[in-house]
């Protein structure tokens, strides 16, 4: 079989199902619509872990395949295709795995759900719109794959569409995206007019020609064409992996049910703009600035998001403020230049947090859709599978030395150290400090949630067990990822693996370098763990939460003193008020103003204001018209000898 | 007979519609087979079209009146192609969707839909500027007639506003075209198209066209009869004025502006850009404020045609800055497959409206909700068409916006991000729609809404039809581009190699 043939059939196998699901499994029956999804899925991950055979064990030569040609102009054309290198098939391998577990799950967990059939159709047409952003070789593609996972996101949190928080969290899900599309949008646009093309290895081509173009954007500003182009993607990229300032749509994104929680609103989706700017590292590693900004953006957003995360009390909601704060670490390790690291965490991260997120579900099942986790306690012994899985959980997501999560933040913490960029220092002040606010966070939600007292209903506390099978196997299954995928890690160091995909220049090579010259073997790899300042916050954190969380210590007087912290982070740091109250709001007083006033009153003003006037002349005018026969015959008369008069002036000029 | 193609396409209709008159019993019938036959012979004249020559094609010429030198002269070519087939298709779905529930005899309705038809494949063919004038003027009577005996209760405001407004436009249009005549001693398309005019003679000119044609679009600040009309017309004509009347606008500009007076364009290509950002911006506030449905879409069919005016003349600056024809040539097939799109998609909404308003008889946003409870069907086909609207990449009111955006950001970034604004607020506009009408909960003040059934045939058939055309053209805008392509190269390199010297 040849890579072209293949590649198209992962591709392409999603979207079957979906179709298949979405308008003929009503007519059959709800296994219909799971079988019909499931099959093609697993289908494309076992082509998608062939194809990582033959690609990273077997170090193919990355290739193109071009689908068809979109459209063309002149000497433009625009053509969608795939690339197939070692990055596509690793992110491939993940999404498709990563999917087919919750496809798995939503069996279990969507079970009575009358819109079942429509979710399997939708989350299987995620997973193709996943897989064509993810194999892209052109930025069109890209963003229409890019725009397609939004519009998914967008119908799956309004899933449930009676719910009004849902269907205000999509709306608000999909224009914030939006905001972040238009900066994408225009960084394509800018990067088409100075390449001419929107292939990537066309444009990859370019990049030095773009970093000589400077462009004036203020009168009196101009920065270098490459920084101009970065600073749009990255915006595209911050709408759709949620940084700050465009985060705000994600913790509203738990509206949707939550197998999309951990596969589009964790796991792949909110990735993809790490992903992006993994993959066009040959256009970022020309713009210093770009770099820096999302060392600023990145770190900011893993230590103040993991804030918010400790004084949440919605299961879901802590999780989602998690996986903020660890695309920010991924934000980080990028600016750091670490790509290949962002995208080990990437990974890392997509098992164990839809781990957490499944996990979180199991929960809300067994507890009939309770998501407060003050209202629940001591699910321990009730639950003993799903505990044990969300430990893993959450010993991954802290970093805990020898756990997934603890190689790939391990390396991004020592990345931003070693960087030489400007921000780095501030960068990593704000993700070391992060470390120890993730401990304190995911501990408390554990102690509440699995330890202490039953808080729940005790009535309910008799049928409160372990949900069926289909919800339990992914749970396992992603444990034993996210326990074991952080041992392959060696391929993420040793620079040679992804050479082909990722460029780093020589001036920001050194966390990169110093990394693989330090780097022994795992096991020296966990051992150093344990000696580093990362460990000691991490026990803090646990020291923490266990102390308040379990031993119930008194820490009123801390609260009394830091009440406007607590505050500013139940506010979200006001995020959420001022995108609802202040810039909706405006925009729709805007509205309201130019239609009532500027179209109705004044440029309708004038339209109606005109014909009056002439409405004026007109009855003055309709006076003469009498109908009498004799003034119309004068009127005759009087024009002809008019005319008259003309003519002959005319003969006589002449 | 495929000499005649051209007229056939024009008189069909105008027939058909004449006919139908005299049968009251099966107008629909009747009506759907005329509009069906003519919708084959436009697809018949598209297998028939030669891709590869840029000229007029299915040339006919008779003399009309002799004195003044005026032609009954028609023909297409790649510019025109695409509008009439929309125009064929447009009347097709119209047809099929009908009857709304109107006042009076149907088969008048009918009658007024098939000759409007005739008119619009005759301006789309004409090539004789009095020809054109006369089908431009020809088609105000029967949309007067359609908002005037089957619209709602302000429509003779309505009516009389339309039509003043657009008679008061294609007034200069006329003088434009008697002072040419008075230098040239020609009415010809073609033989005006390879005058020179001085420059001053070119701006009196450029303007009386542009009056007309903004007014058509409709371009912002002369846009406040449109939603006026389409508030008080029937739901066909709704559709048909959306879709294909304002079309005649962005036509115009680009058959009689850009090649007749390009020096003036080029001069005044500032006051288009202008308001057609603004028409982009502004417009879409107005239209987040609407509460009428049919005031928001007809908003929005307003900044969508700011687009097609952006395309149409940024593309001087496009030359200046860059000198780059390519990239012109690429703006100004954008502004045209952004023409196209919108006559399927405004199409399509506004149909949506037509059988929410037949179920309910109001077309106020709050008397809705949670209508996707009962009517999955029609939930379904009006969130997508939401989407189209707001330029979802894959639906064909994508690949205009970013076609028109890339190019114009070869101008300037500010331009281009004036213009990129549409992402966020065509989708705040169209997705807070979806929100208030399709989504939610059934409101217990309407518990009308339960009893509403969902898609009936017809409806289902008609929107159905034009989501193939708008996936269709956003999965492969390419077909539609080769149409174009030869043709507004063409024009494009007539005005920068030929005509002006600029870059």
């Amino acid at each position: 079989m040849d890579i072209s043939f293949i590649s198209k059939a992962i591709l392409f196998a999603p979207l079957a199902g979906s179709i298949s699901a979405g308008f003929i499994a009503r007519r059959f029956s709800n296994s219909f619509a799971h079988w019909t999804t499931i099959i093609p899925l697993a289908f494309a991950f076992f082509l998608s872990c062939y194809l990582f055979y033959i690609f990273v064990v077997n170090n193919e030569q990355s290739s193109e395949i071009t689908l068809y040609s979109w459209f063309s102009i002149s000497n433009f054309t625009f053509e969608l295709g795939l690339l197939i290198d070692k990055l596509t098939v690793v992110m491939i391998s993940v999404v498709s795995l990563i999917s087919l577990l919750v496809h798995i799950y939503s069996i279990g967990y969507m079970k009575d759900d009358p819109g079942y059939c429509r979710f399997f159709s939708y989350i299987s047409l995620f997973t193709f719109a996943m897989l064509l952003l993810v194999m892209a070789n052109n930025f069109l593609q890209l963003f229409i794959g890019w725009e397609a996972v939004g519009l998914v996101s967008y119908l799956l949190i309004g899933f449930w569409f009676t719910k009004e928080s849902a269907i205000r969290a999509n709306l608000k899900a999909f224009l914030i995206n939006r905001v972040g599309d238009l900066g994408f949008l225009l960084g394509i646009s800018a990067i088409f007019i100075i390449a001419g093309d929107l292939n990537y290895n066309a444009v990859f081509t370019a990049a030095g020609q773009m970093s000589a173009i400077s462009y004036e954007i203020l009168p009196g500003h101009s920065y270098s064409m490459i920084t101009i182009i970065c600073v749009l993607l990255f915006i595209g990229a911050m709408g759709k992996s949620a940084q700050v300032p465009l985060h705000a749509w994600l913790p509203d994104s738990m509206e949707g049910p939550t197998p999309i929680s951990a596969l589009i609103h964790a796991a792949t989706m909110v990735t993809a703009g790490i992903f992006m700017v993994t993959r066009l590292s040959p256009l970022f590693e020309y713009s210093d600035t770009a770099l820096n900004l999302l060392l600023i953006v990145g770190s900011i957003t893993a230590f103040f998001m993991g804030l918010v995360g400790i004084v949440q009390n919605d299961i879901k909601r802590i999780v989602a403020y998690s996986t903020l704060s660890q695309l920010g670490y991924m934000t980080v390790a990028l600016g750091a230049s670490a790509y290949t690291f962002a995208f080990f965490h990437l990974l890392t991260h997509a098992f164990f947090k839809s781990l957490l997120f499944l996990a979180a579900g199991s929960v809300i099942i067994a507890l009939h859709h309770e998501q407060d986790i003050r209202k629940m306690g001591g699910l321990k012994k009730f639950m003993p599978i799903t505990y044990w899985t969300f430990l893993v959980g959450c010993l991954a997501l802290v970093g805990m030395p020898g756990f997934s999560g603890f190689f790939s933040k391990d390396l991004i913490i020592e990345a931003v150290r070693v960087s030489e960029l400007s921000m780095s220092g501030f960068a990593y002040a704000l993700v070391l400090s992060g470390v120890f606010v993730t401990t304190l966070y995911t501990f408390r939600m554990f102690f509440l949630v699995f330890h202490g007292e039953e808080k729940h209903n005790i009535s309910h506390a008799s049928v409160v067990k372990e949900p069926s099978f289909p919800i339990l196997a992914p749970l396992c299954l992603l444990a034993v990822g996210s326990l074991f995928s952080g041992y392959f890690i060696e391929p993420f160091i040793v620079k040679e693996t992804f050479m082909d995909s990722i460029q780093v220049s020589a001036e920001h090579s050194a966390p990169l370098g110093m990394i693989e010259s330090a780097y022994q073997n795992v096991f020296v790899f966990i051992a150093h763990g344990f000696m580093l300042p990362a460990f000691l916050l991490l026990l803090l954190g646990f020291l923490t939460a266990y102390l308040i969380y379990i031993k119930n210590i008194n820490i009123s007087f801390f609260k009394k003193y830091t009440s406007w912290v607590q505050y500013i982070l139940v506010r979200k740091f006001g995020f959420d008020y001022f995108y609802e109250e202040v810039v909706t709001a405006c925009a729709k007083k805007l509205g309201l103003l130019l239609s009532k006033y500027s179209d109705q009153k004044i440029i309708d003003g004038c339209v109606n204001g005109a014909a009056g006037v002439i409405r004026f002349f007109s009855l003055r005018a309709r006076t003469i018209q009498t109908g009498y026969l004799y003034h119309y015959a004068f009127a005759m008369a009087v024009g002809l000898v008019v005319l008259l008069f003309v003519v002959i002036f005319n003969l006589r000029v002449q | 007979m495929q000499n005649y193609i051209l007229s056939s396409l024009i008189s069909i209709p105008i027939f058909g519609g004449i006919l139908i008159l005299f049968f009251k019993e099966y107008s629909k019938t009747l009506a759907f087979l005329v509009s069906l036959i003519v919708f084959v012979l436009s697809i018949i004249l598209l297998t028939k079209f030669d891709l590869s020559n840029p000229s007029f094609q299915f040339v006919e010429k008779f003399s009309w009146i002799d004195i003044f030198d005026i032609y009954y002269h028609v023909g297409v070519d790649g510019l025109s192609l695409p509008f009439i087939i929309l125009s064929t298709f447009i009347t097709l779905i119209v047809v099929i969707a009908s009857p709304d529930p109107i006042k009076g005899n149907l088969n008048q309705y009918f009658a007024a839909f098939l000759i409007l038809e005739g008119l619009l494949i005759g301006v789309f063919s004409a090539l004789d500027s009095i020809l054109f004038y006369v089908f431009f003027e020809g088609i105000l009577i029967p949309m007067f007639l359609i908002i005037g005996l089957w619209g709602g209760n302000n429509r003779i405001y309505a009516t009389v506003k339309f039509f003043l407004y657009t008679f008061f436009g294609s007034i200069f249009f006329l003088v434009s075209l008697i002072y040419m005549y008075t230098q040239t001693a020609t009415f010809d398309l073609a033989t005006l198209q390879n005058i020179k005019f001085s420059t001053q003679e070119q701006i009196f000119i450029f303007l009386g066209f542009l009056i007309a044609f903004a007014v058509k679009i409709p371009m912002w600040p002369v846009h406040t009869w449109l939603p006026d009309a389409h508030v008080e017309a029937p739901t066909g004509g709704s559709v048909i004025l959306a879709a294909v009347l304002l079309k005649i606008g962005g036509y115009g500009l680009v058959r009689f502006n850009l090649p007749i007076t390009p020096d003036a364009s080029f001069m005044l290509d500032w006051v288009v850009i202008l308001f057609s950002l603004i028409a982009i911006i502004y417009i879409a506030f107005v239209a987040l404020a609407q509460q009428d449905m049919k005031k928001l879409i007809a908003y929005s069919s307003i900044a969508h045609m700011g687009f097609v005016t952006l395309g149409v003349f940024i593309v001087f600056r496009i030359v200046e800055t860059t000198n780059a024809i390519e990239i012109a040539n690429m703006s100004l097939t954008g502004a045209m497959i952004q023409m196209v799109s919108h006559g399927f998609i405004s199409a399509a909404l506004f149909l949506c409206v037509g059988v929410l308003y037949n179920r309910k008889h109001t077309r106020m946003i709050e008397d809705y909700g949670g209508v996707i409870n009962v009517m999955p069907k029609f939930g379904a086909f009006f969130i997508f068409f939401a989407l189209a609207n707001a330029g979802l990449p894959g639906t064909s009111g994508f690949v205009g916006e970013f076609m028109i955006i890339m190019s114009v950001f070869s101008v300037s970034f500010w331009y281009a991000f004036a213009a990129g604004t549409t992402l966020v607020l065509a989708a705040a506009y169209s997705l807070w729609l979806v929100k208030r009408v399709v989504f939610g909960e059934i409101k217990i003040e309407h518990p009308e809404i339960h009893e509403f059934q969902d898609l009936n045939k017809n409806e289902f058939t008609a929107l159905f039809l034009l989501a193939i055309a708008v996936l269709f053209f956003g999965l492969w805008p390419a077909p539609l581009a080769e149409i174009f392509e030869l043709s507004i190269e063409s024009i494009i390199s007539d005005i920068f190699l030929a005509k002006l010297s600029i870059g």
